[in-house]
């Protein structure tokens, strides 16, 4: 692979993870929203791949191949499934509205570019340069968490914050150790299972998967 | 050894797994946690002669830190075993739970132990992430294990603000990764918590510094301190009482144990004042919020949840001060501090068993009508509010007089106000709990089965709120790891 094949296809994956993550924001349809995580997803394991074979590791490449698997098919998935069950599955009413959501998007971008200047200046590389889109995607899935109130919504705002994680790994360090990464992949994957368990569980007992619903916690 | 530490709950897991729930796979749980603590005795002693431990090809290593933390889990470990058998026996009785449910309960229980211990043996700070993550995830299905509505609404806040909480960790841990990286003569073993002390020096500081921010706010969420407190008191409200007891007693403190770690490495990089300023703004907030949420607790199981939050910035700003005098403190504190929580939680699980309310108004006069229930809570709460004899006024004194000495003097003042009015609460709380008329009923007994466990915690929280010894070598040892 040539250089400039490299750098362009890194660049548009990391972008892509990026243009995920904020249009995850701008649907409202809960499935549109799972699709759009599973590219996300692929877009990752591009990141992953190209990076593996820039580098001739063959270890990464095979993590991609697993990041695929994983976050492209297995998770969501596991997440359509929950979606399916769920008679009103759109995000009617997020705490902040979609074109503010956009803007508030706009600028963590902003935010995560001046945040990551230590960091880029570390590691000046093709993909050390991309290192602030991982950053922006993970702060984009925080703000989806704090402002949407469907019990998917908040799923996939959980699994944002861990692509662009990743994402960020991939491109600082090419990825963390094996173990670490089979660990940490696996961890994520439990975690969505178990919350399909208890996203099942609130519909039974609530009977939706509005999460405003259950507000008895509190001081 | 450090295999055999974590196979002996593993292989109960197994058991309590394959086999259809009886009494006699709690009480085997029971055994297993209790070979657990014999296990981390041997581990300390054998640290304490001889340089550290290691296994499993290097993914494995303790120190004598590693070995006190080890002691730690496996105490609390077994008195929130012994009272979960009970806890079983009566959800079952009660028909609120199937011979599965209680299966799976064991099972998750000795699997949260597993992941714990994984957590503080890891060499590798990558795995001790991974090793946290997964405490989320096997307590997440025990936090709800009541399976009510409130229990629910508890479990999902608590995987999905520690779920964010822990990747904020995990970048951190990337970010470490990365500096590493780029020093010189960096080694395979990037994540090597020994290799990463040795060169720590080396490490970029503009990046550790974001990597640190970033770890603290993680393992934070995980450790329970401002400002990602909020999951707290839900999850340890709505837990059975055996899981309060360990998620409360040790769980947090594992999590604090992480941010110790990279203390060291921190310091090394930036010099101590970063660290030390980072630590003493979450301590302060921690114990500000402590203090203000507790006055106006109704429940009493929160009001032992927010009594953590406190303990925890307590423990903060203990670290903050990061002498061998500060950490030994600290480390004395985790334990004294588990032990008393973990007696209380698991006296409060009995109260609200035989009261079947958790609401302070509805449960007075407890001393008079339970004495020997009331006796332990009485207890508890001396020890958690820190008087003497028991072990959390010594560690409490001598974390104030370390602050004192690095020059922390303002915020150990600050945190005395906070602790202040925190006591002022916890008494006037206590004391509607405890004291009142006596009623025409005759005093109810506690069982024994209860009751033994119970005093044997708190007698030895006062044991070694006494005396220096056994623990006096392990706990310097212990502090000379991570403090310069």
């Amino acid at each position: 692979m040539t250089s400039s094949v490299y750098a362009s296809t890194l660049g548009l994956s990391a972008a892509l993870v990026l243009l995920c993550a904020v249009v995850t924001l701008w649907r409202r349809s809960l499935g549109a929203i799972v699709k759009v995580l599973a590219v996300q997803g692929a877009a990752l394991a591009c990141v992953a791949l190209a990076i593996g074979f820039h580098e001739h590791d063959v270890g990464l490449e095979v993590i991609a191949v697993l990041v695929l698997g994983a976050k492209g098919v297995v998770v969501p998935t596991l997440i359509t499934r929950v979606v399916r069950h769920d008679p009103t599955s759109r995000e009617s009413q997020p705490l902040v509205n979609v074109p503010a959501s956009l803007v508030a998007a706009g600028a963590l971008v902003f935010l995560s570019f001046a945040a990551t200047r230590s960091v880029t200046a570390l590691e000046p590389t093709t993909a050390g340069r991309l290192i602030p889109f991982g950053v922006a995607a993970m702060l984009v899935g925080f703000f989806a968490l704090a402002t949407r109130r469907k019990a998917v919504s908040q799923i996939v705002g959980l699994l944002l914050v861990d692509n662009g994680v990743a994402l960020v790994a991939f491109l600082a360090t090419a990825g963390v150790p094996v173990i670490v990464e089979l660990g940490a992949s696996l961890d994520v994957l439990l975690a969505v299972v178990v919350l399909r368990v208890l996203a099942t569980q609130m519909r039974a007992h609530v009977g939706s998967l509005d999460l405003d619903q259950l507000a008895e916690l509190h001081d | 050894m450090l295999v055999a530490i974590l196979a002996i709950p593993l292989a109960c897991a197994l058991l309590s797994g394959l086999v259809p729930w009886r009494p006699w796979i709690g009480w085997a749980g029971t055994v297993s946690l209790a070979g657990v603590l014999g296990c981390g005795i041997a581990l300390a002693s054998g640290v304490l002669h001889a340089r550290a431990a290691s296994g499993l090809d290097g993914v494995l290593r303790a120190d004598a830190l590693s070995a006190f933390m080890v002691i730690v889990i496996g105490v609390i470990g077994v008195l929130a075993a012994c009272q979960g058998v009970r806890y079983l026996d009566a959800e079952i009785t009660a028909g609120r739970c199937t011979r599965r449910h209680a299966s799976l309960y064991a099972v998750l229980v000795q699997g949260f132990v597993t992941t714990m211990l994984l957590a503080v043996l890891a060499a590798n700070l990558g795995v001790l992430w991974v090793a946290v993550e997964a405490t989320t995830v096997v307590t997440t299905f025990l936090v709800g294990h009541r399976g009510a509505r409130t229990s629910l609404e508890a479990s999902w806040k608590y995987i999905v603000i520690c779920s964010v909480g822990i990747a904020l960790a995990f970048l951190g841990t990337v970010l470490v990764y990365l500096t590493a990286l780029h020093a010189p003569g960096h080694g395979f073993h990037a994540l090597d918590w020994t290799s990463l002390v040795a060169q720590s020096r080396h490490l970029d500081p503009g990046v550790m510094r974001l990597a640190f921010a970033l770890l603290v706010l993680g393992y934070g969420t995980k450790v329970g301190l401002a400002p990602m407190h909020s999951w707290l008191p839900d999850a340890h409200s709505q837990a059975p009482a055996p899981v309060s007891a360990l998620m409360s007693g040790v769980l947090l403190t594992v999590a604090f144990y992480a941010i110790l770690r990279f203390k060291v490495i921190a310091d090394g990089a930036l010099g101590p004042l970063f660290p030390r300023t980072l630590l003493v703004i979450v301590s302060l907030l921690s114990l500000g919020i402590a203090a203000s949420l507790l006055l106006s607790q109704r429940d009493y199981k929160r009001m032992l949840a927010y009594h953590s939050v406190e303990h925890m910035g307590l423990i903060a700003l203990g670290a903050a001060a990061g002498s061998t005098l500060a950490i030994a403190a600290v480390l004395l504190h985790i334990l004294g501090h588990g032990i008393a929580k973990g007696v209380l939680f698991l006296a409060s699980g009995e109260i609200l068993l035989v009261e079947g309310t958790s609401e302070i108004e509805h449960v007075p006069a407890l001393l008079s009508r339970r004495p020997i229930l009331g006796g332990i809570f009485a207890f508890g709460l001396v020890a958690l509010l820190g008087f003497p004899p028991f072990s959390l006024f010594v560690s409490e004194l001598n974390m104030l007089r370390a602050e004192f000495q690095v020059g922390l003097g303002w915020a150990a003042a600050a945190s005395l106000v906070c602790m202040a009015v925190i006591f002022a609460a916890v008494m006037s709380h206590g004391r509607h709990l405890l004291l009142g008329p006596k009623g025409t009923a005759a005093p109810d007994i506690t069982p024994a089965l209860v009751a033994v466990p119970l005093v044997g915690g708190l007698l030895l929280c006062a044991f070694i709120g006494v005396s220096a010894w056994p623990l006096g070598p392990l706990l310097h040892a212990a502090a000379k790891v991570v403090s310069p």
